[in-house]
């Protein structure tokens, strides 16, 4: 609908540092049974790609970036990086 | 003077007969707000009801937050006008940014469904000054993702503030932290419902708009709801709700 270039992002949402992560321990409380030591830290989170149309890169980043902080995390519990895909 | 009470309705939601329900019980009105509208109806209260809003895909109440009706609640709120959520409702406003913390899911994962015991923090506010005395209220719980969360700069401020309105209790009556029997989700504090800094948004996990008749089990939650009922009654006759108090610029 738009002649504009189109722009593929995703957007890595994972909990913030300190957050209680119950996923990312039930998955480390498994690595056991599957023979796996050495591993921890683990921590669960979304990723969400996209497509975005605008007059340029920087200007759908914007959307991204605004998209990322207002639905796609909650700052209180998550934090986000966006990154360009080719 | 009966209050009419707007029960906020979105693709997803499960409670909003029970709340109908208790609103009556209550001796309220009853007025469904479709989550398309931004019309109020002359509502002068509000209660968010539990279920499942938009599927909560992506987080519980976030898509919700977007949706129309919820810029009239917004707007409602600032106002002074009393709003109450429970359980998917409470996590609506909390995505909305009307009350403060977020809910994370439930420390032991699962989705718990079961009785909990309700301690009420204080009496004189919009949503528990027709609680009675201050004693473990049974209601049940039921959802995944109810733990609530706040940075320790917030929690002391709600504390403070007297923005905590509930807490989990053990079986001896004490407030029940993150790892006791009594806190069905890891609930920071035993934190079980808060609101604003204005005083007139609050939220809860607990479903009290099910304990409204001694025959589901209990009628422990009657009292939250008929708090609700009064405060509409007060605002619509006097414009504003007892226990609250205005803010500059009217930020929650």
């Amino acid at each position: 609908m738009s002649d504009q270039p189109a722009y593929r992002f995703a957007v890595n949402v994972t909990p913030k540092p300190g957050i209680l992560d119950p996923q990312g321990r039930a998955v480390e409380k498994s690595l056991p049974h599957l023979g796996i030591a050495g591993v921890s830290g683990v921590r669960v989170g979304r990723r969400v790609e996209l497509t975005v149309q605008a007059v340029d890169a920087a200007a759908a980043r914007d959307v991204v970036e605004r998209l990322a902080s207002e639905l796609l995390s909650n700052p209180l519990m998550e934090r986000y990086e966006v990154e360009a895909l080719a | 003077m009966t209050a009419r009470v707007g029960i906020v309705l979105f693709p997803g939601s499960n409670r909003d007969i029970d709340a109908a329900n208790a609103l009556r019980i209550a001796g309220a009105e009853p007025v469904v707000l479709w989550h398309e509208s931004v019309d109020l109806d002359g509502v002068t209260g509000i209660l968010i009801p539990g279920g499942f809003a938009y599927g909560d895909y992506l987080r519980a109440g976030v898509i919700a937050r977007f949706s129309p009706v919820m810029r009239a609640v917004a707007e409602f709120a600032e106002a002074g006008g009393p709003v109450l959520g429970i359980c998917n409702g409470f996590q609506v406003l909390a995505e909305a940014r009307l009350v403060p913390g977020a809910l994370l899911r439930n420390r032991g994962l699962r989705f718990v469904c079961r009785e909990v015991s309700l301690l009420p923090e204080h009496l004189d506010t919009p949503f528990t000054r027709e609680v009675g005395e201050r004693r473990p209220l049974r209601m049940p719980v039921a959802h995944g993702e109810g733990c609530y969360y706040a940075d320790d700069a917030t929690l002391d401020a709600l504390e403070r503030d007297g923005g905590v309105l509930w807490r989990y209790a053990n079986p001896d009556g004490t407030v029940a932290g993150p790892d006791d029997p009594g806190n069905p989700n890891g609930s920071l504090r035993g934190i079980a419902g808060v609101r604003n800094a204005a005083g007139n948004v609050a939220g809860l996990m607990p479903h009290p708009e099910t304990a409204v008749e001694a025959v589901l089990g209990s009628d422990d939650g009657l009292g939250i709801i008929r708090s609700l009922a009064v405060s509409a009654a007060e605002y619509a006759a006097t414009g504003r709700v007892s226990g609250t108090r205005a803010l500059a610029g009217g930020a929650a």
